[in-house]
């Protein structure tokens, strides 16, 4: 099965060790940019109170909830350290700086 | 009966006799010092430090006032003896006191020798001895402009760095073909030279200097060559000369300095001499390490030891520049009879050469890695035969008797007797018996204890490790808290080295303090990020993505990710228009909550993130800007009626109020700063449980600080009275800049002031009008770059990214 990409935008656009958030039907993603240019996009919804992580501070590859310090993995959307929970990550694809992510459900949407 | 004893001189050597005997023979003398300097003792190889801000002059006191009256000690301060009268054992000073002796230590230390050239008197050329050369040195560094240093020897380029490290452009001049001759070999001087000339320090060696010139005060040196450098700043440091005058005029035996027997007793039998101006063997001493032992020497014979007796020994120097590593030590010339061994590794600056004898170390240089100089030391006392190890001795101690060993086993391998501290002359046995009989846990309690790494510093690592292997985990060498798991560093030593190597952004502070993780954490970076603000107003780039969200989209996150906005209303007053304005406000963009705060402003709650700039432009067009209610920076100035309209007011409280507030809107601060002024002591702004807070009587204004009303709750201490409104400002603007230069990150007045002291600060702001004006007028240059309103800014588009979403998608696509 072809996976649906939908491009959201270029890497540019995000300022480094920053993020961006791309909104859905289906809530908010967060789009993140690392120093080492690298990007990654999560639920934009902390698993502790739901604190949005795109206005985090972003670092390595990880991010620190602006709510209550929990830091989130970019790359599994773990809890890291003392907490335990976990945001979806979203496939996310990048073309010489073109951004595509992909979304099941919005593929179910479109069918 | 006490005997009497006086100490002509008050510098380290005498000051350590003093210990000891102290120690040895408690009460038995009555004892007067004689100070030409009008301080206390302090630690004068620690200079170099102050010079460059590492340290303080408080930080490099040996004894404080307390310690002399504790001991009953007299100390005449600012008193230079002029006359010995030997017959009626008495000494005078220039003041006029007479005080008679049984017993007399001359300790008058050195003068530093001035070069016999044309212009030598100019002002504007100085010496490097003491605090006072060092207090002109940062004075002239303040001009940023030419210092020439003439000296490329130890003080020297002490000097040199120093000067640059405070922003001047310094020139070296050196009389011999390479830097540090006397120490370093010619590929060691060589090394320092590309090391300080790749710091911006210009070198010239073969450098004969033919005179100062200038009109009125130093403009430059001219060279034999012809060349002329243009200067503002003389430093001279070719080297010093024992100070004997006093000594000679007294009839004493003077040779080179003052002649002493291995007793350090001169040619009086009644006189004692130690320290620079002592010549002992016949050799003269300048390193402190030799100092030291004449000290000890003295004191034994003053407390009625007559078997001590003063033995030579070669001092390992170093080079008290921070990032610099050297090591040198003994006798390294080449010659027929020696051998030698060198290592080099050119792409990591590390060189390394060992001069033996008879298979016997006598001389090393080390440079770039030093960490042996104290195993390679030990050998060269012990005279131990290396031929067995003569493969692998250059690579240190770690490397002998087989695999990799782990990095404690330098220290493990040490014998008891291995000298740690060379400055103080403290082996391992020492410091290890003193940790396990004393039960001490700290190194602050290892330097009380054994002096050990209390001196130059240099040993700290070692002596750290002795303790690790003492105490094992007992032992936490990061007493001082770390800013977090990225660093090891506390707040304090990164405040301490942003400025003394002049970081000037995150990835330089990252890299050249060792950050253990490539870009920080959410801990850390709002931490540097300040810090860096702070230090360098006009030259730093603010870090956005260093600062918290509330920081960096100027309004207040809420729980559901919704933000709140607190426009400024400077004193609390406000009007009809203002009020009508932000009626509209609320109307239009339908703001579910509106709440007048604790501030005396009001609160705007629940926007979202996208409406922010649009909410800005109209409270921008009646006038508004950001009340900075999310900053770690200045939020409100509370203020109650006062004179205008209470019955009770004794001054204009509302207008100082506003004043205030115009003045340091915008500037940032470690943590939240509310303030607040009072028209009369019945206080009604609350002005006794704020950060800073003023208030108002008959005769002036009372100054108040470090009040807490939050998680803690605590009065306020007073500052002081002052008579005017502009007093009151310079003030309270100073302390303000006082904290914002010392504080740590996040760490309120209040916790801050009860850190460094009431008393430091009310000396330093109430009682020190130049340190007062200084803290002013850094704190109203860097507002030139601070008072920008952040939400007009961005009403002009500055961070569009920032309250727009990267794209909108599903649901175009869902409908098609």
């Amino acid at each position: 099965m072809d996976t649906n990409w939908i491009a959201i935008g270029n890497i540019a656009d995000i300022p480094l060790r920053g993020a961006r958030c791309v909104k859905t039907p289906q809530g908010r993603i967060a789009v993140f940019r690392t120093a080492e240019n690298e990007a990654f996009a999560i639920e934009d919804h902390c698993p502790h109170k739901g604190g949005p992580l795109s206005q985090g501070i972003v670092h390595a590859k990880a991010v620190t909830c602006p709510l209550h310090n929990w830091v989130i993995s970019l790359e599994t959307g773990k809890a890291l350290g003392a907490d335990e929970g976990a945001v979806k990550t979203i496939p996310l694809r990048n073309e010489d700086g073109a951004l595509f992510i992909a979304l099941e459900s919005l593929m179910m949407a479109a069918e | 009966m006490t005997e009497k004893l006086v100490i002509i001189g008050n510098g380290m050597a005498p000051g350590r006799m003093l210990e000891h005997l102290l120690e040895k023979a408690p009460g038995r003398y009555e004892v007067t010092i004689f100070n030409a300097e009008p301080r206390v003792n302090y630690d004068r190889i620690m200079l170099s430090p102050v010079l460059s801000g590492e340290k303080d002059y408080e930080q490099i006191i040996i004894h404080g006032d307390g310690w002399y009256i504790k001991h009953g000690i007299t100390l005449y301060k600012g008193h230079r003896i002029v006359a010995i009268d030997r017959d009626a054992k008495t000494v005078t000073s220039d003041h006029g006191v007479t005080e008679s002796y049984d017993r007399l230590v001359i300790a008058t230390g050195s003068v530093p020798f001035i070069l016999p050239v044309p212009g030598n008197n100019l002002p504007g050329v100085i010496t490097y001895r003491d605090l006072d050369d060092v207090q002109a040195m940062l004075l002239a560094a303040q001009s940023r402009e030419k210092a020439v240093v003439i000296g490329g020897g130890l003080l020297g380029l002490e000097a040199a760095a120093g000067l640059a490290g405070r922003g001047m452009d310094v020139t070296v001049l050196h009389v011999m073909p390479t830097l540090m001759d006397r120490q370093l070999d010619p590929a060691a001087g060589y090394l320092l030279q590309k090391e300080l000339e790749g710091r911006g320090i210009k070198v010239v060696c073969k450098a004969n200097t033919k005179a100062i010139v200038g009109k009125g005060r130093v403009e430059g040196i001219e060279l034999e060559d012809g060349r002329v450098i243009p200067a503002t700043l003389v430093v001279m440091a070719v080297g010093i000369r024992p100070s004997v005058g006093l000594a000679k005029e007294a009839g004493l035996a003077v040779n080179r300095g003052i002649v002493v027997d291995h007793g350090m007793q001169t040619s009086d039998g009644s006189i004692w001499a130690l320290g620079e101006c002592a010549e002992v063997g016949g050799m003269v001493y300048g390193l402190v390490a030799p100092l030291y032992e004449m000290a000890r020497v003295a004191a034994a014979h003053l407390a009625g030891d007559p078997s001590a007796a003063f033995v030579h020994s070669d001092t390992p120097t170093k080079l008290k520049v921070t990032g610099i590593e050297l090591f040198s030590l003994g006798d390294f010339a080449d010659g027929d009879d020696r051998e030698e061994i060198v290592l080099r590794d050119a792409s990591a600056g590390v060189y390394k050469r060992l001069v033996l004898k008879d298979n016997r170390i006598i001389g090393t240089v080390l440079y770039g890695e030093t960490a042996d100089g104290a195993w390679f030391n030990d050998l060269k006392k012990k005279a131990t035969d290396i031929s067995e190890m003569r493969e692998t001795l250059i690579f240190g101690q770690a490397y002998q008797g087989g695999g990799p060993l782990d990095p404690m086993a330098a220290v493990v391998a040490l014998p008891d007797d291995a000298e740690i501290c060379g400055c103080n002359g403290v082996c391992k046995g020492r410091i290890v018996s003193a940790i396990t009989e004393k039960g001490l846990t700290s190194l602050d309690d290892v330097r009380a204890h054994t002096k050990a790494s209390a001196s130059c510093g240099s040993c700290t690592g070692l002596v750290e490790q002795l303790m690790t292997l003492t105490l094992g985990d007992a032992y936490n060498p990061a007493a001082v808290q770390p800013i977090c798991g990225c660093t090891d560093l506390g707040h304090d030593d990164v405040r301490r080295l942003i400025k003394a190597k002049k970081l000037k952004t995150i990835p330089a502070v990252m890299q050249e303090l060792e950050w253990k993780t490539s870009c920080g954490c959410a801990k850390c970076r709002p931490a540097l990020n300040y810090y860096l603000v702070c230090d360098w107003p006009d030259e730093y780039a603010d870090d956005y993505q260093s600062r918290f969200i509330n920081e960096r989209v100027h309004a207040n996150i809420q729980k559901d990710g919704t933000y709140s906005v607190v426009p400024r209303m400077w004193g609390g007053v406000t009007n009809a228009s203002e009020l009508r304005a932000i009626a509209d406000v609320v109307d239009k963009f339908e703001i579910p909550l509106v709440k007048v705060t604790g501030g005396q402003r009001i609160d705007l709650l629940g926007i979202e993130k996208e409406d922010l700039p649009a909410v800005w432009a109209d409270l921008g067009k009646a006038g508004f800007i950001s009340g900075q209610a999310y900053a770690k920076g200045l939020r409100t100035v509370k203020t109650c009626v006062g004179s205008d309209w209470c019955r009770f007011g004794t001054q204009d409280s509302t207008g100082l109020g506003i004043r205030i507030e115009k003045f340091m809107w915008g500037s940032w601060t470690p943590a939240k700063l509310k303030m607040a002024v009072s028209g009369c002591p019945r206080n009604c702004a609350e002005a006794t449980c704020k950060d800073i807070g003023v208030v108002c009587v008959d005769s002036g204004f009372e100054i108040h600080f470090a009040g807490a009303a939050g998680l803690d709750i605590k009065g306020t201490e007073v500052l002081g009275l002052v008579r005017t409104e502009d007093e009151a400002l310079e003030h309270i603007v100073a302390l303000t800049q006082m904290y914002r230069e010392q504080a740590r990150y996040l760490e309120r007045i209040y916790k801050w002031a009860k850190r460094v002291g009431l008393d430091e600060i009310r000396r330093q702001i109430m009682g020190d009008a130049d340190r007062r004006k200084a803290y002013f007028d850094r704190f109203v240059f860097s507002q030139k770059f601070a008072q920008v309103d952040p939400w007009s800014e961005r009403v002009s588009g500055k961070d569009k990214h920032e309250f727009r979403p990267m794209a909108t998608i599903g649901y175009g696509q869902a409908a098609e």
